[in-house]
């Protein structure tokens, strides 16, 4: 177990260091670094300086090298448009994207699995047509414009919930989340549901899948020949084996909720990291770009890695392949 | 032919009436395809059936902005959707903006299957340093969503027609290079393949003439719904003001200008080019759904 962890985590740091090579790379050598990386308004003086400061005089390996050991420190940058550090602006604004993801992932699973599940057990009935007919509807309307339909809807022509920004928010044993106040929860629920849609679907089409696949196996007929009840069956024996590509999945979708919030948080103005991204990217704050493709690849290495090795915790059979 | 045996078709009927009668099971599928060839048309001919053209600066007046569907103008001509800020029909502007989507959506497609099957079976067949190498990269570049990949090139690259197309066709061409290797892992062992390198035929020749036929049916399944994707992609990003430029107004762009209108009701100017949007997604993705349990060798009775 040890060996195949700390494998694992070898390959998880070095796909990192590709990514940041490929990120730095891409800052510094694709495009021009000194209009990039220098306020388009400094003057002829002000840009040498930078570039000596920045050391973009220097070769190209010993420039990966600070930038890499800048990064360990937390130093990503300053942000043109803020005059902070970029790490920090993104930090501020991470509790509240994932606040957004966390949520959207909990209306997933919770309507999610049950749905599925039903549709896997009754394929045939009117309900479960149903239910697949609008998780293809789901999976194939853009998330943007099921925002601007929620927004039209439930804000402009009903007036029940408010289509911008976060709203207040509580701290209960060291969290703070908007989850906490009406207003919070208010403002939350239309941005997560339009979030929840695309991955609400996926589940539902995996759990659905699981179960026709699992109810047809042996043990199932044995549990129903032991008289087992029909709920029992469901619970126990068929939802513990449907769960592994569902949290495979949960886990690999968390990351990917993270990257389709920037969509999400600039259809409803949420204040989080993606409206922050998008915004840096209208404005050429470069540093901020850098920062956040930074940040978002260890996020998605570490959920990648967890996943990994709770999936190997559920299915010894990944693990003994992977030590072999 | 080797190709119709390994997907064990023994109905005596040629391959495309086969194929005709396997995918009419689904009036759903049949519906959607309709569908998907009427968008289609307008596409292309979207100059011919709009009733205007929105981007001819002389036939657009300012006077007309913002006009409630089935409204008319002073000289009787009738906007069926209404029209936009810039006083611009709006069923012409979708028209316009299907073209461009769709067009936008199936170069990428193409471009990204070339590339992707090409590293894909060359990888299967050749194996080795290459193959690691190949799919270690594909592995890694699927981990990712495709949204995030799309945002980094474009951060890099900025917008633009060439950009988008360059950004869609790189996150795409890691699905197709998958699914080729897949399928041509086992039609390499095939005898048909040892019989040619027998016959002493070049890499190329096999790779391309034997090998990739056999392997078309699953790359045409992801490349139905790889296009369904891509067109969604693109509406996103030129939705973010980070795709197509103005000059360019493909749906995405459509629904993002009515966005500001939004709050003060005007529902026609972003809700109808996502309807058109939505439609042409679905009926990619029906059509594409059915592609894939004909030739699911697994469902095959």
């Amino acid at each position: 177990m040890t060996a195949f962890i700390l494998r694992r985590s070898l390959q998880s740091i070095i796909v990192l260091l590709v990514m940041s090579l490929i990120v730095f790379v891409g800052v510094n050598l694709v495009g021009d670094p000194v209009d990039m990386l220098i306020n388009p308004e400094a003057d002829q003086f002000e840009i040498d300086r930078v570039i000596r400061e920045l050391g973009l005089d220097r070769p190209v390996a010993e420039q990966y090298w600070y930038f890499m050991i800048n990064a360990f420190q937390g130093d990503l940058g300053r942000s043109f448009v803020f005059g902070e550090p970029a790490l920090k602006l993104i930090i501020q604004r991470m509790p509240a994207t994932m606040e957004l993801a966390l949520f959207s992932l909990f209306i997933a699973i919770s309507f999610g699995i049950p749905l599925g599940v039903y549709a896997g057990l009754k394929p045939t009935s009117k309900i479960s047509r149903t239910i697949m007919a609008s998780s293809i509807l789901g999976f194939s309307m853009p998330t943007f414009w099921v925002g601007i339909i929620l927004i039209m809807f439930f804000s402009v022509n009903l007036g029940w919930l408010p289509s911008t920004g976060r709203g207040d928010v509580a701290t209960y044993f060291g969290i703070t989340s908007s989850i906490f106040t009406l207003d919070g929860l208010s403002h939350l629920f239309l941005p997560a549901f339009n979030l929840a849609l695309f991955k609400l679907s996926s589940v539902i089409r995996l759990a659905r899948a699981g179960t026709r696949e699992v109810i047809l196996q042996d043990y199932i007929k044995f549990a129903r020949a032991k008289g087992l009840g029909e709920g029992r069956i469901i619970r126990v024996h068929l939802l513990k084996n449907i769960m592994i590509p569902i949290v495979t999945v949960i886990g690999l979708e968390f990351g990917s909720l993270i990257a389709f919030s920037t969509v999400t948080e600039t259809v409803f103005a949420w204040p989080g990291m993606g409206k922050l991204i998008i915004d840096a990217i209208y404005n050429l704050d470069r540093p901020i770009v850098v920062a956040y493709l930074m940040i978002i690849v260890l996020i998605f290495v570490t959920l990648n890695l967890i996943v990994d090795i709770m999936y190997s915790f559920l299915d010894p059979r990944v693990r003994i392949k992977g030590v072999s | 032919m080797a190709g119709k045996t390994a997907t064990s078709g023994v109905v005596p009927a040629s391959g495309w009436q086969k194929f005709w009668s396997d995918f009419s099971e689904s009036p759903t599928a049949v519906g959607a395809l309709f569908v998907f060839l009427v968008v289609l048309f307008i596409a292309i001919f979207a100059p011919i059936v709009s009733p205007t053209n929105p981007y001819d600066l002389a036939s657009v007046d300012i006077m007309n902005s913002r006009l409630e569907p089935g409204s008319q103008d002073f000289e009787g001509n009738v906007f069926w959707l209404g029209t936009d800020g810039a006083g611009r029909d709006m069923l012409s502007a979708i028209f316009y903006g299907l073209r461009v989507s769709l067009g936008v959506g199936a170069l990428s497609g193409v471009v990204a299957l070339i590339i992707g099957a090409a590293v894909g079976l060359s990888a299967a067949y050749f194996g080795g340093r290459f193959e690691t190498l190949a799919m270690r990269i594909v592995d890694i570049q699927l981990s990712f969503p495709s949204i995030l990949m799309a945002l980094v090139i474009l951060a890099v690259f900025g917008k633009g027609v060439e950009k988008t197309i360059i950004a869609l066709v790189l996150v795409q061409w890691a699905y197709y290079a998958r699914a080729a290797r897949a399928s041509a892992l086992v039609e390499k062992n095939k005898e048909y393949v040892e019989a040619a390198q027998c016959l002493a035929l070049g890499d190329r020749r096999i790779i391309l003439h034997h090998i990739m036929p056999n392997c078309l049916a699953p790359l045409i399944v992801v490349g139905t719904l790889q296009t369904a994707h891509a067109i969604s992609l693109e509406a996103t990003l030129s939705f973010l003001g980070l795709g197509l430029p103005i000059t360019e107004p493909s749906l995405g762009l459509l629904i993002g200008n009515g966005f500001e209108f939004m709050y003060s009701g005007d529902y026609w100017i972003s809700i109808f080019p996502g309807v058109a949007l939505l439609i042409t997604i679905v009926s990619i993705n029906l059509v594409g759904d059915q592609l894939r349990d004909i030739f699911n060798p697994r469902l095959q009775r």
